[in-house]
């Protein structure tokens, strides 16, 4: 029926995405609350650090400083443990539905505060405010709500069995994800009846210590989770030190082996939520425009920030052409700028040193011959930032093919077969999370149990839920967080 | 009667256009409803709605009076001079010449519902007959119904034949194809149904959600559907079809919602009443009534507009 028309159509009709209607800025105006130097939180109470030294949190939208924060040394470390040991005893003796009670105290009273802390957020990390407001916020209550539902049925979480604390529970948590990944570490945890040293990442020790304003107003016991803060020497002694009986890491692959290494041969549990480089595969009979919107949904989520992110597309051939012309159409309408505008969709790389890496890999993928493509966009002059960009022509051997970038960078493969498309999504030495796309349920099926990865959604991407556990394959780690799995990974089972 | 061949009628049409998720559909347009539209942007478009909008009254008891109320309201929505007249008046055959006799030789076109609207159900000759009537009587616009027992039953190319007759009736008048998508229920089926009426028609004619008479009329979802079939048949053929989304858009907050799906799906393009109207007869009044409140900072009463069926 289209055939009479294409005889006598221009060549190549194209879209105008311009300024004909332009937005004016909307700023989310909740005043964030954050102090101007936030020390330590340990035994309950905020503590000067013994150093006296204190480093600077900057807003990477900007680059101005945002609060000075406490450097925590060894001795620090070990106040902290000292407190949560102190504090494990009655802790864990206490009924769950009373420690239930604390947290569903925290989750509502970080509902009640929920723009504050959607505001702090951004300004810390950068990301856009409608993803803090609408996903890491709720989310990181609902991981509280959850867990706080679990406290008083731990006899019915491993049937049959008994179900004890740990102790002590070393943490440390990356910047992707600051306050959420708090929540998912802090709050089974607790659940659980562990008491908790955890160290959040340099650039975003805000909404941390925040909470911890939360746990006060909560009545928290004290000791029973304390805050130290500092960069990657004070989260080795966080994970090294003798008093944790388990840790429990987010991070890079690179320091999670360290901290593997470091703890070889004690016998410490771990949790390891480490790197990765998902597949996304799109099948030909996929909904080209729903899979177009879950491919955009993977890499530029939070600027790309996700250790699950959906960084390698691979399309079959057939509908190549067709689903990179529709995600290039749909990459001109990101808009890239000051993350608390309302309408920003990607909003600051985290920190000077994210932004050289993505530069560095992006260099390197042009250097090795793919084909690099960004939408039209102007950027903030002050502040990281980094425009949405799609390699095409990318091979298993290229450098953006292997390495986690973790920023908003694409890189398409294109495949043949059900076959090839599995074997090439499996060769990388991660496995956190994969996504495929297609009509046909049967191939869900087979891809779900051949693609090896923790996680696989199907048409859908980047979709989670305190129920669902989360964790990866081979270099992407091992332990699950979330639903019934990850709270037994602060449990000694009996 | 059922054709023999339908099954693999619609098993190659829907290979052709392709599947639609619903549950993606869905995530994608709740994106638009996040937006924030402030200041000289929501002023720019609350004023684009109003000159998109086809004033519309289609009821058993319009009278001629009524008609002419209209018909001043869509020349002139409102004494504030930036206001510009609506894109046209949308009516029943019978009240055409009418409309036509007072909107005649300005801006406003007359759109007239015809082809046994709502339902379609009478024979063809007469449905075609309707449209040369009115035509004949001066309606710039003819707003169809397609054949959904067709549609259903696989016979496309019945549908698609009864949509190139009215085509060619029409004239020089435009065409729009009312798919009705709550009788379609399935986005798979408003976007086969939409490339069946794209291939028939000419640049500039519409495809249009809603009749406005059943249940579910138009909401972002089966928008986006219409709207992404005319972006892929635009880059596909280089042929423009305009879109109506109409029923169920009463508030101006709903009508940005649409243009901002409109600005990121297709474009500057079809940011104008040559190819996206509303089909509506309550939004004015609230489109007047938010451009007031920027002017002023203050709500009006609804008798301040007229035509408002509200009262306090």
């Amino acid at each position: 029926m289209a055939e009479k028309r294409r005889a006598h159509a221009r060549p190549r009709p194209s879209l105008i995405f311009g300024d004909l209607w332009e937005f004016d800025p909307a700023p989310e105006t909740a005043d964030p609350k954050i102090k101007a130097r936030y020390d330590l939180f340990i035994g309950g109470r905020f503590v000067r650090p013994r150093s006296g030294r204190y480093f600077d949190s900057i807003n990477p939208a900007n680059e101005r400083k945002l609060a000075e924060i406490a450097l925590a040394g060894p001795a620090d470390v070990d106040a902290a443990y000292a407190a949560a040991a102190g504090a494990f005893r009655s802790w864990s003796a206490m009924p769950g539905r009373e420690r239930g009670k604390y947290l569903f105290r925290i989750a509502r009273l970080l509902q009640d505060r929920a723009r504050e802390f959607a505001v702090a957020e951004t300004m810390d990390g950068g990301k856009p405010i409608k993803e803090s407001r609408d996903f890491d916020v709720p989310m990181a209550a609902a991981h509280f709500f959850y867990h706080a539902g679990w406290a008083d049925k731990l006899a019915y979480v491993a049937p049959g069995r008994t179900a004890a604390p740990l102790g002590v529970i070393g943490q440390v948590i990356p910047w992707n994800f600051p306050l959420l990944m708090l929540a998912w570490k802090l709050a089974p945890a607790l659940a659980m009846g562990n008491c908790v040293v955890l160290k959040p990442a340099e650039t975003t020790s805000v909404t941390a210590l925040k909470l911890a304003e939360i746990l006060q107003d909560a009545g928290l016991p004290p000791g029973v989770v304390n805050f130290v803060t500092g960069a990657g020497e004070t989260g080795a002694a966080v994970m090294g030190h003798p008093g944790a009986a388990k840790v429990a890491f987010t991070g890079s692959t690179e320091v999670g082996k360290a901290i593997m290494r470091q703890l070889a041969g004690t016998d410490r549990r771990m949790t390891m939520e480490l790197g990765g480089k998902a597949a996304n595969i799109v099948f030909d009979d996929a909904p080209i425009d729903q899979a177009v919107e879950g491919i955009v949904n993977g890499i530029f989520f939070n600027q790309g920030h996700v250790c699950c992110a959906g960084s390698r597309l691979l399309v079959h051939e057939p509908v190549a052409e067709r689903v990179i012309a529709r995600l290039k159409n749909r990459m001109r309408v990101l808009r890239v700028g000051d993350p608390l505008d309302k309408n920003t969709d990607l909003g600051a790389i985290n920190s000077k040193g994210q932004l050289a890496t993505i530069r560095r890999l992006v260099a390197a993928g042009v250097r090795e011959g793919a084909t690099m493509w960004q939408p039209p966009c102007r950027l903030p002059d002050r502040g990281f930032y980094f425009p949405p960009t799609l390699f095409t022509g990318v091979t298993q051997s290229h450098r953006v093919a292997r390495e986690e970038i973790f920023g908003p960078v694409l890189s398409i493969l294109t495949f043949r077969t059900v076959d090839e498309a599995i074997e090439k999504a499996n060769n990388t030495p991660y496995g956190l999370s994969a996504g495929v796309w297609t009509e046909k349920g049967s191939r869900i099926l087979r891809m779900t149990s051949e693609l090896k990865a923790g996680v696989v959604w199907a048409n859908t991407f980047n979709r989670f839920d305190p129920s669902s556990p989360f964790g990866g394959y081979k270099e992407s780690g091992f332990g699950r967080e979330g639903g019934r799995q990850g709270l037994l990974d602060y449990a000694r089972i009996s | 009667m059922l054709p023999r061949n339908s099954h693999a009628a619609r098993a190659r049409l829907l290979d052709e256009v392709g599947a639609v998720d619903q549950v993606g559909v869905e995530e994608r347009v709740a994106k638009f409803t996040t937006r924030s539209i402030k200041k000289a942007a929501k002023v720019w478009g609350l004023l684009k709605a109003v000159s998109m909008t086809d004033l519309t009254t289609l009821e058993g008891k319009d009278t001629p009076g009524k008609i002419e109320s209209l018909c001043r309201k869509a020349l002139r929505p409102h004494e504030d001079p930036r206001v510009p007249p609506v894109a046209a008046v949308c009516v029943y055959p019978a009240m055409v010449s009418r409309a036509k006799a007072i909107v005649g030789g300005s801006k406003v076109k007359v759109a007239s519902v015809a082809t046994a609207f709502p339902s379609g159900q009478t024979h063809f000759r007469n449905r075609l007959a309707e449209v040369r009537g009115a035509v004949a009587d001066g309606a710039d616009e003819i707003d169809m119904v397609i054949n959904r027992g067709a549609f259903l039953s696989g016979d496309y190319s019945r549908v698609q034949d009864e949509i190139a007759a009215v085509v060619e009736a029409c004239g020089a008048s435009a065409l729009k194809v009312i798919l009705e998508v709550s009788e379609l229920e399935t986005y798979d089926n408003i976007r086969m149904a939409s490339f069946l009426a794209m291939g028939v028609l000419r640049p500039g004619d519409f495809i249009k959600t809603s009749t406005g008479k059943t249940t579910l009329n138009a909401t972002l979802g089966n928008n986006q559907v219409m709207i992404e079939a005319i972006r892929d048949f635009y880059t596909d053929t280089g042929v423009a079809i305009g879109m109506k989304p109409a029923g169920g858009i009463r508030t101006a907050k709903q009508s940005l919602q649409f243009l901002i799906a409109v600005k990121e799906t297709l474009g500057d393009a079809w940011l104008t009443n040559k190819r996206y109207r509303f089909g509506a007869s309550s939004l004015l009044n609230d489109l007047l009534r938010q451009l007031e409140k920027e002017k002023t900072g203050a709500y009006q009463a609804p008798y301040y507009f007229s035509d408002a069926a509200e009262s306090y």
